[in-house]
């Protein structure tokens, strides 16, 4: 396990189990994830990667059937607690998904519309700021600085993965959650997606999901591997992939199964 | 020859063939009855048509003259039944499309809605005779005779608003909740602008429905013939449904020409609804994002 000091650490999990009705997705699961850095979570189909990914925003509960126990802590406020507002739990807490999803507006509505759920309409001169900087900030402004007013779903995968990433950032978010950012992606935009990733680890907490041993090694400071809804191994990513500490870590990325 | 036709792909082709042409013909069929109403209609009323006829009062028993109260009475009900059932409707087809869980709750209302498709307008009529005119007292009005004819297209309208914002795919609901929206907000962003030109469709269902139904209003608010206007919802008015079924069936000495034109104006005025609706409803759709 990889020791850190409490206010270095970005979220702190403890003893956390989930159910999908009767079925346990996650067992027991303790990580910390540290301030700054990207962390992935590898593991084959079906280990509660995603699952484990998703709880940290409180997404899976929509389902209903969900339950869920033990502690998530966020910048060490637990958000599993009964006083928290799942509003800002979203908020402070951004979410990337597989699939590019930019909502059916503008690239511009898009940007600004987790801002406008907070702040009201703005004006002119505020919005226009927050558009250019949030695509700035994923590179993509002098690619579609032109573009603005087109629909969002006009635009290449690539470009809306970005878009996806820029639309989270005007209400600050602290943690950015990513799960297979890349997979609806070719090699090309991915190696660009990853280059973004590497470059917002300065300003975010980022965790990232991934099927990509490569994509793991290339583009995370830390890695955990799960395994059946338990975490199996958890460090740097260097000494992960070079001497695994456990037989199925070392399985599992020599593709012994997947 | 290894590719040459054998026996059995004769026999498939000839049977394809022949299925294609029979169900071609069974789609060219139903365009003829459309075809020859309306033919007859212009035909034998045409020649009643005249500027006149629209803006005159009927004369002498209703065997001359022309629509005119008939036709603003049928814009009255039509108006007012809108303005309830179309909050009501789409109220109803936001809370089921986005809120309702699969319980019993929802699976009651859902038996309820279809149930009351299914309901002959005969029964609306003796429903809206009984709640709306006699228990609530509005006695015999546009009101009560619209709200008979409101309920009476509840189901259309909530059934296509419901399937119309089913239809915006679920990945941009799940964007918007990831954003910090609430379920209200992402309707009002999201859902209602993607669906706009599906509930429309749910709207002009109803209001082509509501121009031509004659029973409901018979025994709650429409008036065989009137020698006033209505001037409020509580006055009683005549109707063009109801105006035809008089012209044809009640006024013995009529001329012949006088109920086709009325039928003709009747279809020509839903088609018109209609058609207004399609262009309205395909500048909506063109707004659609994706």
């Amino acid at each position: 396990m990889v020791d850190a000091t409490t206010d270095s650490l970005a979220i702190r999990v403890r003893d956390l189990s989930l159910w999908y009705g009767d079925f346990q997705a996650l067992f027991n699961i303790d990580l910390d994830v540290k301030k700054g850095i990207v962390t992935s979570l590898i593991g084959p189909s079906g280990c509660g990667k995603s699952t484990f990914l998703r709880s940290v925003n409180r997404i899976t509960e929509r389902l209903g059937y969900v339950r869920t126990e033990g502690q998530i802590k966020v910048l060490g406020e637990n958000i599993l607690a009964d006083d928290v507002e799942l509003i800002q739990v979203r908020k402070k807490i951004g979410m990337v998904f597989q699939r590019p999803n930019p909502l059916p507006l503008t690239v511009r509505e898009n940007v600004l519309f987790a801002w406008r759920l907070v702040h009201g309409k703005g004006t002119k001169e505020q919005t226009d700021e927050i558009v250019e900087q949030s695509l700035q900030q994923v590179l993509l402004w002098d690619r579609i600085k032109d573009r603005l007013g087109d629909v969002a779903t006009s635009l290449a995968l690539e470009e809306q993965q970005k878009l996806c990433i820029a639309r989270l950032l005007p209400v600050q978010p602290e943690v950015l959650l990513m799960d297979e950012p890349c997979s609806a992606l070719d090699p090309a935009a991915t190696a660009a997606v990853e280059e973004l990733i590497w470059k917002l680890r300065e300003q975010y907490t980022i965790m990232i999901v991934t099927h990509n041993m490569a994509q793991a090694r290339r583009a995370s400071d830390e890695c955990v591997f799960m395994l059946m809804g338990k975490i199996i191994e958890h460090r740097p990513t260097d000494e992960m992939f070079l001497a695994p500490e456990h037989q199925e870590t070392a399985d599992y990325i020599e593709g012994r199964y997947g | 020859m290894k590719f040459s036709q054998t026996p059995l792909d004769q026999k498939n082709r000839r049977n394809e063939k022949l299925f294609r042409m029979l169900f071609m013909m069974m789609a060219v069929l139903l365009v003829l009855p459309v075809l020859a109403v309306l033919s007859v209609l212009i035909y034998k009323g045409g020649p009643a048509l005249s500027w006149d006829f629209f803006i005159t009062n009927p004369t002498q028993g209703m065997t001359a003259g022309g629509i005119w109260p008939a036709l603003v009475g049928t814009m009255w009900l039509v108006a007012v039944a809108l303005s309830v059932s179309v909050p009501l409707g789409v109220s109803a087809a936001i809370y089921l499309s986005e809120y309702a869980k699969d319980n019993w709750l929802t699976r009651v209302i859902n038996l309820a809605i279809i149930n009351l498709a299914g309901v002959p307008s005969i029964v609306h009529a003796l429903f809206g005779l009984g709640a709306f005119v006699l228990f609530f007292g509005l006695g015999k009005s546009i009101l009560a005779a619209s709200l008979t004819l409101a309920v009476m297209t509840l189901p259309e309208i909530i059934v296509t608003s419901r399937e119309a914002m089913q239809a915006v795919p679920r990945p941009f609901r799940e964007a918007s909740w990831s954003l910090g929206a609430t379920r209200w907000q992402t309707i009002r962003h999201i859902v209602l602008p993607n669906s706009g030109s599906g509930i429309l469709t749910g709207i002009i269902l109803g209001v082509s429905r509501t121009v031509g139904e004659t029973a409901p209003i018979m025994f709650t608010g429409a008036a065989f013939f009137l020698p006033y206007m209505p001037e409020t919802v509580w006055d009683q008015t005549m109707a063009m449904s109801l105006h035809l079924f008089v012209v044809a069936t009640q006024v013995p000495d009529a001329p012949e020409a006088l109920p086709f034109g009325v039928a003709l104006s009747l279809i020509a005025m839903v088609l018109t609804l209609n058609t207004l609706s399609i262009i309205f409803r395909t500048r909506l759709r063109r707004k659609k994002k994706w």
